[in-house]
């Protein structure tokens, strides 16, 4: 194996991030540029939600029921495993629902993008649509790119409520709780900070999710082997990017929002 | 052989009657990383002439289609294509000259996502405004043209490699482009077939009379193209008497370590006296 000095390694990674960073404004830019490619958006916005919907809805019922499980056994040391709803829902609104839906959604979709649009790359389609009028960023990336925010906005709601469901099944089966209880604390708990940063994320992931997807894809080399890496380097980025991003926008939002 | 059906009726493209070439390099070079692939190439095409590209496997011979189409750029020297120099041209303008020109690519790219009508259709449901039927009616027709009427509504992974190369040679004549490029067109069939797609692009050139590079490994079909022309009253390609030239010029264009080696007809091939030349033709 070739071995490949730090500097040089240094500046691939800059490299990297300086076409990526140039790679999303492009993204950004191609939304405010005629033609608008509405029925790629549509189909997108299938594919990404509606596809990835019976994936959310399962990790978010899980999620709520784990959480309602683990928390439990915690409240009950202190009496107060009534508040299992509060915890619940504070977790899975300002956390949990955004952030596991989002890795979810990176898992299936970053890869599927990376994965088709790489292959795209190496039978010279891009090529082709190129030769053919049309630019790939317009027709490819910025539609799946807004369908990505979009979608993952919704599918975060969806999460966070059946993730509510799912913890009150095991408040209620389990743990023998009144279900109006659970509802009561889990919503009167809530605040317009808990809300507001819970459905602020899942438009950066979403950013995140589709850029390093259609970024990767669109910068495979190296036939099938190099789609296949590409789909891995997608998710595996993807996913630390959200993780990474999440820590910091928490504290960002925190500090804004005068929220602790 | 038989050539396709052609739609005679049909007015021809407007060519533009100007002596300008429809493309020039001017000591064009290109690498990547160490590695010099192309080191100073110059040649021109005239218009309406067909001009046949040969060289070794990884000469550049793609990568001068490339360049002509824009989808490359040149490290160092000039290239007009059809007037416009597009050496510094941004992408934006790019689009413009692409839509008068014609490039079927060596694999034929075809997206795989879409029907053969998508596929050969895409050029004009991306122009917009253009009426369902009128690009129904296009479709049909050029798809006549290459003989594949029936495959309308077959994806490409559902046709062979030669109805493949058809049907991307349908592609890039549907807008009546002014330049065609042609990318290895016969590369991986079978003779017969090779056979089939050289009929259709003796044809093209002699009815349209579109200016077109050819990039091709294979010297016969070169041969072919120089030594046969399309006659309309019987739709076939038929030989041409000795001594005799077709009515569209045609050229040849040998690569060799990154620069043209061999630039002429089929009377300066065949009498070159280059040692290369002469064992790679032979």
């Amino acid at each position: 194996m070739e071995l490949i000095s730090p500097t040089d390694l240094a500046k691939e990674n800059i490299q990297t991030v300086q076409d990526y960073v140039l790679f999303c404004g492009q993204a950004i830019a191609n939304l405010f540029r005629k033609p608008l490619y509405f029925a790629d958006m549509v189909q997108q916005a299938d594919t990404i939600g509606v596809g990835s919907l019976p994936i959310v809805v399962l990790t978010g019922m899980f999620t709520g029921g784990i959480l309602a499980l683990q928390a439990s056994n915690t409240l009950e040391r202190f009496g107060s495993i009534t508040l299992v709803g509060q915890l619940v829902s504070t977790s899975m609104v300002r956390e949990l629902g955004p952030v596991l839906t989002s890795l979810m959604v990176a898992g299936r979709n970053s890869s599927g993008m990376a994965s088709e649009l790489g292959s795209m790359v190496v039978t010279e389609q891009i090529d082709a649509m190129r030769a053919l009028g049309t630019d790939p960023m317009k027709k490819l990336v910025t539609p799946r790119v807004t369908s990505c925010v979009f979608m993952l906005f919704f599918l975060t709601i969806i999460s966070d409520l059946v993730g509510l469901v799912g913890g009150l099944f095991i408040a209620k089966v389990l743990l023998r709780l009144d279900a109006r209880q659970y509802w009561y604390n889990a919503w009167e708990t809530l605040v317009f900070q808990d809300v507001f940063m819970g459905l602020i994320k899942p438009v950066l992931f979403g950013f995140i999710i589709a850029t390093v997807g259609c970024f990767y894809g669109m910068n495979a080399r190296g036939g099938t082997q190099g789609v296949g890496r590409a789909t891995t380097q997608a998710v595996v980025a993807a996913s630390v990017l959200i993780l990474a991003f999440d820590l910091f926008i928490t504290r960002f939002l925190m500090i804004v929002l005068s929220y602790h | 052989m038989s050539a396709p059906t052609l739609p005679l009726d049909r007015t021809l493209p407007t060519t533009k009657d100007n002596s300008a070439p429809a493309i020039v390099f001017e000591d064009v070079a290109l690498a990547f990383d160490a590695n010099k692939v192309l080191r100073g190439v110059s040649f021109s095409l005239a218009h309406g002439e067909t001009k046949a590209l040969f060289g070794v496997a990884g000469s550049g011979k793609s990568l001068i289609l490339k360049l002509a189409l824009g989808l490359l750029r040149p490290d160092s020297g000039r290239i007009i294509v059809l007037g416009e120099d597009i050496t510094q041209m941004k992408e934006k303008e790019l689009f413009q000259l692409r839509s008068k020109i014609g490039m079927v690519f060596q694999e034929s790219a075809l997206f795989d996502s879409l029907t053969v009508k998508e596929n050969v259709a895409y050029r004009l449901t991306e122009e917009h405004g253009i009426y369902d039927d009128d690009i129904d009616r296009q479709v049909r027709e050029v798809l006549r043209f290459v003989e594949l009427e029936h495959t309308l509504d077959l994806f490409p992974s559902e046709l062979s490699g030669g109805m493949r190369r058809r049907v991307a040679i349908a592609r890039a004549l549907i807008t009546k482009p002014e330049l065609l490029l042609y990318d290895s067109p016969t590369g991986g069939l079978d003779p017969v077939t090779s056979n089939t797609i050289i009929e259709l692009i003796v044809k093209q050139r002699d009815v349209y009379k579109t200016s077109a590079l050819m990039v091709t490994h294979r010297l016969q079909d070169a041969f072919t193209m120089a030594t046969h022309q399309f006659d309309k009253q019987t739709n076939h390609i038929v030989p041409l008497p000795p001594g005799q030239h077709c009515e569209v010029p045609m050229s040849f264009l040998i690569l060799r370590d990154g620069k043209v080696i061999f630039d002429g007809d089929l009377d300066q091939l065949a009498h070159t006296q280059d040692e290369y030349i002469k064992e790679y033709i032979s």
